[in-house]
């Protein structure tokens, strides 16, 4: 009991300075929403949070300096070598630190995972329609994460001052001269003069362990506390609606859950550094400019990008006494600036084309949204090809094809093969959608044979169950196009004339397409406020149960 | 302490505060919160709010308050406090304790191991990564299991409903909002006075610039430095790695290949990022001339300058043109140079022609001669930049 005094002495001590009774009980209560995909974005945290842990270890032997010194440590292998101090003292943390190489390689796995949830996150916010009004900023934040994230890993993993670091530090120099005009001054300035120099690596350390974790820490602090105030967003299910949050209360529920997850995250990441290698820069050495191994590769997430460099034509001009170097410049901005630029217009392209500007809670089925799906399924494609081009050396070393022949594929692959699978992934929603208009107007199959007085056999059919139905029925469709007219008019409304009006109109089409539920579980077209669903519109729904229970339990002969 | 107790007192010290505890309370019936948390005195000149009738404050002593409705909230249901399964949870308690306890054994463990397994060599570490790693993984491992379990099935399964509320403040709060922002901006005559105004943005400017300028000595200005390397005529070619300069009659198996630099500066990376050189030695009648290439002049771009040759020797810049990565793989049979970077491809035996890959220009060439030792010299710089494509190179 003596706990509980004290517990309570605590709270009556803070809430007489903090006043946070009523604010923290609010907290305790709040309620969050269930579902396997929320977890994503917990991994991003943890491995970030550990990430931070690591790497503090970490700065309390690395040197982040490029003077010559000669090697005399536990490595045997290159013991008498000239490298970097930075790269001595890399070896040093992995030979000479007890923990030191198990925590340089949670840190390295954990940078890994961090960019990987990252992606899955994104992938699972953009298809579940998550980025909607009002999380538009949000999902803003996100994109600025990712591209912070890849320049944190680069620099990261630059840092050790290794042969293939270093490589990747030469190919940065050399994008940076690409740039018109002004390109050789940005390199001259990034690195203190002329490749490599001295410069780079305390630079790059600045930047890495305070500047872009700083940045990143913030970030996220805003990221978390928008999810907070905005209310997690919930997937579709009986009793779930647009207006409310289903799901358990933080306290106890999630912080238990959560706390669950971060152990499970930081086992994960110890596993993998126990059991797997991950850069070993002891073996490739230190940097040189002169030495280079095959079968190189950056990091996972830099692979798009190496792609692109790949795969691009040798193009190159010179005008006036310049040269501009497209064969550099394109593929490193342009293929990434289509990416993350597509994805940050992408909500308010799609309000804009749809007229939707209503709040949105309750995800979408994928399927729910053919065009998007579709949109997100090629954007996708588009990042795998430029992403597996980065790896074409081990892909034909592997499958013992041609080199060439692997990058004459992704030439033209990264062009046909988003536009294939933007087809056939809204073919596979449209598909889908079919799928469930059969089941709400027939039922479900039980594999029961009947036999009617008649002699006839008839199979028998079930009604969805409430869960299924709330999920089956969940839908947020568009407004309709006539609500952007000016009604019973015979002009159009302004935001429908002209050329653009017409472009408009095209495309509401197109992203608004979709299989339309059955009568009697449709949702109200234009439903002024918006934010009804069958699901909620108690009496609509309550009548469509046994309307459709009467129409599938009944014969279905085919 | 004095600031724990006396409920009310801030407002019976200074009538200028009198109007917090009405801030608090909001008229939704808390008031007492911070009264009753800390009353030492119930009766005293405590609670000069305090309506007889309303609760005691001893009566709110718990920080909670039963019976609340905040702005709308729904009231939550109480949540159970007995598990699902009473008798599953009964035996997942003991694995839960178990999860907990063979957790802490790992962590112990994991103190043990770094005390008695040092490292210093490739063996040992190996070891102490092992039971470090191991140890670690496993404690963290039982601790997400056993949680996990504890959620799953200790604690009863709820789902509490929580309304929402649009984003949207409404338009009385807007306008609230709007009509404080604009006194505050019309007390503060920013509008009213433009030439504070367009001073104080004047002031701002150098502000934004200042950080750019000071930016500038980052690094030097490039140049031409870009345009030269440090080779010089009559410096001789020492091989990378051993230092040692190479005579023709040494370097004469056809098909190899050997990267060398220039004498002095083998060490110096700066230097050696761009004047690192391949040569290659061929078979008499595999190099293809220019006929029109002339000693001095442009290297003409698909054909090895003749005088530039020693024996069938041929040296080109090792810097890929495309990115700048050391163009090291060389494939005997094809006279092709590679770069593994982003796969270029040269043809070695026509002047390093491209023939694959993303770079468009050839190897540049450097020219050879032999000294009167034997040994075999550079007969100038290249006569082109070497390396990656940048704005100023013509």
């Amino acid at each position: 009991m003596s706990v509980e005094r004290a517990l309570e002495g605590t709270g009556v001590w803070l809430d007489d300075r903090l006043h946070g009774a009523r604010g923290v009980r609010v907290l305790l209560r709040k309620v969050f929403p269930d579902h396997w995909s929320f977890l994503l974005g917990e991994i991003i945290l943890y491995s970030f949070i550990i990430l931070l842990l690591t790497g503090t270890f970490l700065t309390l032997w690395f040197q982040p300096s490029m003077t010559d010194v000669i090697y005399h440590g536990s490595y045997i292998p290159l013991r008498g070598l000239r490298m970097s101090e930075a790269y001595a003292s890399t070896l040093n943390i992995s030979f000479d630190v007890r923990g030191g190489l198990l925590i340089r390689q949670i840190h390295h796995w954990a940078a890994d995972l961090f960019m990987a949830a990252i992606m899955a996150h994104m992938i699972r916010v953009f298809f579940t329609g998550a980025y909607r009004k009002p999380r538009e900023i949000n999902w803003l934040i996100g994109i600025v994460l990712f591209t912070l994230g890849m320049f944190e890993g680069l620099f990261g993993y630059s840092l050790p001052d290794d042969l293939l670091s270093g490589a990747g530090l030469r190919i940065t120099e050399g994008i940076l001269q690409s740039f018109p005009i002004v390109g050789t001054y940005l390199a001259f300035f990034l690195f203190g003069g002329p490749f490599p120099g001295h410069d780079i690596i305390p630079r790059m350390y600045i930047l890495h362990v305070l500047v872009i974790p700083g940045l990143i820490l913030a970030l996220v602090t805003v990221h978390l506390f928008l999810m907070f105030h905005q209310k997690h967003t919930q997937m579709p299910g009986k009793g779930r609606t647009n207006e409310n949050v289903v799901g358990a209360p933080m306290y106890p529920y999630f912080m238990a859950k959560t706390g669950a997850f971060f152990f499970f995250t930081f086992a994960a990441l110890a596993l993998a550094a126990t059991f797997t290698q991950i850069n070993p820069i002891w073996l490739y050495g230190p940097y040189n400019p002169v030495a280079m191994s095959a079968d190189s590769q950056p990091d996972f997430y830099m692979g798009a990008l190496e792609g692109a460099l790949r795969l691009f034509p040798a193009w190159q001009w010179v005008f006036f006494g310049h040269t501009f170097a497209f064969n550099v410049f394109v593929p490193a901005l342009l293929p990434l600036g289509i990416v993350f630029g597509g994805a940050a217009a992408w909500p308010f392209l799609e309000q804009w084309i749809t007229g939707d500007r209503r709040e949105h809670h309750l995800n979408d089925r994928p399927r729910n949204a053919p065009t998007r799906t579709a949109l997100g399924i090629a954007m996708i494609t588009f990042y795998g090809v430029l992403w597996a081009e980065g790896a074409n050396d081990i892909i034909a070393d592997h499958l013992n094809i041609s080199l060439y022949l692997t990058t004459w594929i992704a030439r033209f692959a990264w062009l046909i093969a988003p536009i294939l699978a933007y087809i056939i992934t809204k073919r596979i929603c449209l598909g889908l959608q079919r799928k469930d208009r059969h089941l709400l107007e027939h039922g479900v199959e039980t594999g029961i044979i009947r036999q009617l007085p008649g002699g006839e056999f008839v199979e028998e059919t079930r009604p969805v169950d409430e869960e299924a139905l709330a999920v089956l029925t969940s839908r947020s469709e568009p407004p309709p196009l006539r609500a952007l007219e000016i009604p019973e008019a015979e002009v159009p409304a302004p935001g429908m004339r002209g050329s653009l009006g017409k472009v408009r109109e095209r495309l509401y089409n197109v992203v608004t397409e979709s299989i339309p539920l059955p009568d009697g579980h449709a949702n109200g077209h234009g439903n002024g406020h918006g934010n009804g669903h069958a699901i909620e519109s108690d009496g609509h729904g309550q009548e469509s149960l046994p309307a459709g229970a009467d129409q599938s339990g009944g014969t279905d002969q085919h | 302490m004095s600031d724990t107790n006396s409920p009310g007192q801030p407002g019976s010290e200074d009538s200028g505060e009198k109007s917090w505890p009405e801030y608090l309370t909001g008229g939704q019936g808390h008031g007492d919160l911070p009264a009753g948390a800390s009353a030492a005195d119930p009766e005293g000149p405590a609670g000069p709010r305090r309506v007889i009738g309303t609760p005691s404050p001893a009566a709110a002593r718990t920080l909670l308050p039963a019976a609340e409705v905040d702005g709308g909230r729904q009231v939550t249901p109480e949540l159970p406090a007995e598990p699902d399964d009473p008798s599953r949870a009964k035996r997942v308690e003991k694995v839960v304790a178990a999860c907990f306890i063979i957790a802490a054994l790992a962590g112990f463990a994991f103190l043990v191991f770094y005390a008695t397994i040092g490292v210093g060599s490739i063996t040992s570490v190996l070891h102490s990564n092992l039971a470090l790693g191991g140890s670690m993984a496993l404690m963290f491992l039982l601790l997400g299991i056993g949680s996990t379990l504890w959620v799953r099935h200790l604690m009863p399964t709820v789902e509490l409903t929580e309304q929402r509320h649009p984003m949207a403040s409404t338009p009385q709060e807007r306008a609230a909002f709007k009509e404080t922002f604009q006194e505050g901006a019309d007390t503060s005559q920013f509008v009213k006075r433009p030439i504070v105004r367009r001073s104080l943005m004047l002031a701002t400017v150098p502000l934004a610039v200042a950080p750019i300028f000071l930016l500038r000595d980052l690094g030097p200005l490039p140049g031409t430095s870009l345009d030269f390397t440090v080779w010089r005529k009559g410096q001789r070619l020492l091989i990378y790695g051993t230092g040692r300069p190479v005579t023709p009659a040494e370097f004469n198996s056809p098909g190899s290949i050997i990267s060398v630099g220039p004498e002095g500066y083998l060490d110096d990376d700066d230097a050696m990022a761009k004047a690192a050189v391949t040569l290659i030695k061929f078979r008499p009648g595999e190099l293809v001339f220019g006929p029109n290439a002339r000693p001095g002049g442009p290297a003409t771009p698909d054909k090895v300058v003749p005088n530039w040759t020693v024996d069938n020797i041929v040296a080109y810049s090792k810097i890929c043109t495309h990115l700048g990565c050391p163009a090291a793989l060389y494939d005997q049979n094809t006279h092709h140079i590679l770069c593994p970077c982003h796969q270029s491809t040269f043809d070695a035996t026509l002047g390093a022609k491209v023939i694959f890959g993303p770079a468009t220009r050839p190897l540049p060439q450097l020219p050879i001669g032999v000294d009167s030792q034997g040994y075999l010299i550079a007969l100038g710089d290249f006569n082109e930049p070497v390396g990656p494509s940048f704005w100023e190179r013509s």
